[in-house]
């Protein structure tokens, strides 16, 4: 069974029709990315799957239990942690405060050693340790963000287009720490424009257009496939 | 003139002075017409030198000289002298014009200011035309002494605006050091140093030279500090304390004890800054703690006040009679319990939304306080009188002294809490609501148990607050609970610094405390009141406290720039 099981689910705003009918699963281990274009819908998955937005039809199961009777706070109690678009690190909490926040849902003496676990996997974070948030560069701010998420323990890490809007070198560095997080044991559902580096790091792949999956496979025959080359690496 | 310094054109130098010279003109002309001048011109700073009429006057010719200096400060210091002399002088037309010309028409009947003492002001008793040379001259030398000020630096500068300040508040509320010099040591003391409500010359050249001294020696300590990083270790009281924090805080503490015992104007004056302070810190709790823009917040101030009305009454509507002492937690606690209450049917709200929705929940409330419909309970129109002041074991409250010191304990306890609460958990948690809702949830943080916490805490110090305000007043009319608190203990936050617990304390002594005390302002209390505002809101855009994390915010600002200099491994 898989871990996370998204079952043909209908999302709107307002008039639009978002989501129409996206399924998806992720199992237990694996990296999967949603990759697509701008407005495909990429966001609008990961903001249902974490209850942000209710899906109108359609279901979100983790480990089989449906998801629709949980709130959004809660979903971190379940084992999902989500590292947002665009980061949202608490600009005025120093870099320390901020991971601290990330440990909220968590009742244990063991965040100090965690915090340590985030500072050997971002370096740079421990550097700034007493630095506030808001005054990181937008590589810092996403290690950050996703340092953060990592607090919470989770089994399922949703990551929200980490590269965005950053220089190529450090994007590299970024996929390189979803890995290692990956190795060491929690399951990444990854959504990216950046499909090359996606696909690169990647077990699966789905690639969304317009609301609907159009393709799926494994992340090697999809950087193969023609149409992907074409569309989202710039391939002709 | 030097072609080789690249200087402004000559034109448009000629340009600066002008202008800047008919803005500070048409400011000197503008406090003339408003009749500022004229109304302060008895009431003297600086006994027989300074009256406020002319410190109000001199302001335009001052900033006229200021402003054009700098504006030229890449030309040489005669220059830029001699323009703003030039640029001062320039801001006497406005008003001689104006002078010449009523005396060819009768324009008093529109200018009601423009009378025979306005215009012996402004020509030094000597009559038109003849003052006229004289007035081009005073503001002449004041755009002079604005162009000088800018030679001075950053230090100096600190020092005159401070003894400034210092000399015009001592003055402006002379009657607070005169009674406290007169009941602790003598009259004679007192007349010493003030005459009426003046300072002596002598006694304010002594002011300013001890604040520009104590501001210089302050400075030089401050830049001690920065330059060798490793201070003494503070000597510390009880293991913990530093000392000069518990010397300063025993001050304040004695001094808030004191000074209400010396007049009892000042006590009540301080009594309601207390209650807005109590409500300001509670406000503060949603507002700046977590992100909630309150603005029905006096809706939550009547509750509390109409509880004890109701139930401490002994008018023919009450049939409750309990004491003050009983009905005061019950005050807060329907405080608490409305505050939450009102918070349910807007916790989808954000920002703007939820400000309009509180303001209406505000009106509401008393409108219903107002209406036929409650009238048998809250007495309607007419109120409740008869509220009874409260006592203990015989003891009763009933001067404004009296209720101050019971104020304070409501302030010192809304302190304590509002501290407690923003270092704990809960206050982590607004804290993550404010800066996103998305974020703090994915947190794991439930932002309906947050918020309705908020509004609740918030409110149970305006319970408080409503019900000293109505054992105080002896009795409660629904026109006591207008828009305008809500605005007002909004404002002391924002004056203060969001989120920040001693900048409230500020904004209220601010905003509610210098109207009541500069009676003498009366008519032009909502004039200064928003230049002081505006003036604000330019040089100190965070309140005049700030919070640390906005002050850490800034000093990381400037650390991180360092950092950041290395581009490749900060990043973008």
């Amino acid at each position: 069974m898989a871990m996370l099981e998204v079952k043909d689910i209908h999302t709107y705003y307002d008039n639009i029709h978002a989501l129409k009918g996206v399924s998806l699963e992720v199992n237990e281990g694996e990296i999967v990315t949603l990759i697509g274009a701008n407005g495909a819908g990429k966001t609008t998955t990961l903001r249902t799957i974490s209850g942000l937005i209710r899906p109108t039809a359609g279901q979100v199961k983790l480990n089989g239990e449906d998801l629709a009777d949980y709130e959004t706070h809660e979903l971190v109690y379940k084992g999902i942690s989500m590292v947002p678009e665009g980061r949202g690190v608490f600009a005025q909490l120093t870099v320390e405060e901020n991971l601290e926040m990330g440990a909220y849902s968590r009742n244990d003496n063991r965040v100090r050693d965690d915090i340590e676990n985030i500072y050997t996997l971002f370096p740079r974070l421990q550097e700034r340790r007493r630095q506030v948030a808001g005054t990181l560069s937008g590589g810092e701010q996403q290690m950050l963000a996703t340092g953060r998420a990592m607090m919470a323990r989770p089994k399922l890490l949703l990551l929200d287009e980490p590269s965005m809007g950053l220089a190529p070198i450090l994007v590299e560095g970024i996929f390189d720490t979803i890995q290692n997080i990956n190795k060491e044991g929690t399951t990444v559902l990854l959504v990216e424009q950046n499909a090359l580096m996606a696909l690169s790091i990647a077990d699966r792949g789905y690639v969304l257009q317009t609301g609907e999956i159009v393709l799926s496979d494994t992340a090697k025959k999809l950087s193969n496939n023609k149409m992907v080359q074409k569309a989202y690496l710039g391939v002709d | 003139m030097s072609e080789a310094r690249n200087n402004t054109a000559p034109s448009s130098v000629w340009k600066s002075v002008l202008r800047f010279g008919l803005v500070g003109g048409a400011i000197a002309l503008y406090f003339c017409m408003v009749g500022m001048v004229a109304a302060f011109d008895q009431r003297f700073l600086v006994a027989g030198q300074l009256t406020l009429g002319d410190l109000v006057l001199y302001v335009g010719p001052f900033l006229a000289g200021l402003s054009t200096a700098r504006a030229l400060a890449d030309r040489t210091a005669w220059q830029r002298l001699l323009f703003g002399l030039l640029a001062g002088a320039v801001a006497a037309l406005p008003s001689i014009l104006i002078m010449l010309f009523s005396q060819q028409v009768n324009i008093g009947a529109v200018f009601v200011s423009l009378s025979s003492p306005l215009i012996n002001i402004l020509t030094f008793g000597r009559g038109l035309p003849d003052g006229l040379p004289l007035l081009v001259g005073v503001f002449g030398l004041l755009g002079l002494l604005g162009a000088a000020y800018t030679f001075l630096s950053q230090q100096a500068r600190n020092a005159v605006n401070l003894a400034l300040l210092v000399i015009v508040t001592v003055a402006l509320f002379s009657d607070i050091p005169i009674r406290v010099i007169e009941k602790y040591f003598s009259a004679r003391v007192a007349r010493a140093i003030f005459q009426g409500n003046a300072l002596l010359p002598l006694s304010a050249v002594v002011l300013s030279l001890l604040t520009v001294g104590l501001s210089y020696f302050g400075s030089l300590r401050a830049a001690k500090k920065k330059v060798g990083e490793s201070k003494k270790p503070e000597r510390l009281i009880l293991g913990r304390y530093p000392i000069n924090q518990v010397l300063s805080w025993a001050l304040v503490i004695a001094f808030l004890l004191v000074l209400p015992q010396t007049d009892r104007v000042l006590a009540h004056v301080m009594m309601f800054i207390g209650l807005y302070v109590m409500m300001g810190l509670g406000l503060n709790i949603e507002v700046g703690f977590a992100g909630l823009l309150d603005l029905g917040y006096v809706a939550i101030f009547a509750f509390g006040a109409y509880t004890i009305g109701i139930l401490t009454t002994q008018a023919a509507i009450g049939t409750f009679g309990l004491s003050f002492w009983v009905a005061l937690p019950i005050a807060v606690i329907v405080g608490v319990v409305f505050g939450a209450l009102l918070g349910i049917p807007v916790l989808r709200m954000r920002g703007d939304y939820l400000a309009i929705v509180t303001l209406g929940f505000g009106e509401i409330i008393r409108l219903l306080a107002l209406s036929d419909w409650l009238s048998p309970l809250v007495g309607g129109a007419q109120g409740i009188v008869r509220i009874p002041s409260p006592s203990i074991a015989g003891f009763d409250i009933n001067s404004p002294e009296r209720y101050y010191y019971l104020v304070l304990i409501g302030v010192a306890l809304t302190a304590f809490l509002a501290v407690r609460l923003r270092d704990s958990r809960l206050g982590r948690q607004w804290m993550a609501m404010r800066e996103d809702e998305d974020v703090a949830q994915s947190m794991g943080i439930d932002l309906v148990q947050t918020k309705l916490l908020a509004f609740a805490i918030g409110s149970a110090s305006a319970g408080f607050a409503g019900a000293i305000f109505a054992a105080r007043l002896g009795g409660i009319f629904p026109h006591s609970f207008s828009l305008i608190i809500s605005i007002t203990v909004l404002s002391a936050i924002i004056i203060g610094g969001f989120g920040s617990i001693p900048g409230v304390i500020v904004g209220a002594a601010v905003l509610v405390g210098l109207p009541e005390l500069l009676r003498e302002f009366n008519e032009y209390r909502f004039l200064i009141y928003g230049i002081l505002l505006v003036v604000m809101m330019l040089t100190r855009p965070a309140g005049l406290l700030p919070t640390d994390t906005f002050k850490r915010e800034l000093e990381s600002l400037e650390e991180g720039d360092e950092g950041m200099n290395n581009p490749v491994s900060a990043g973008g």
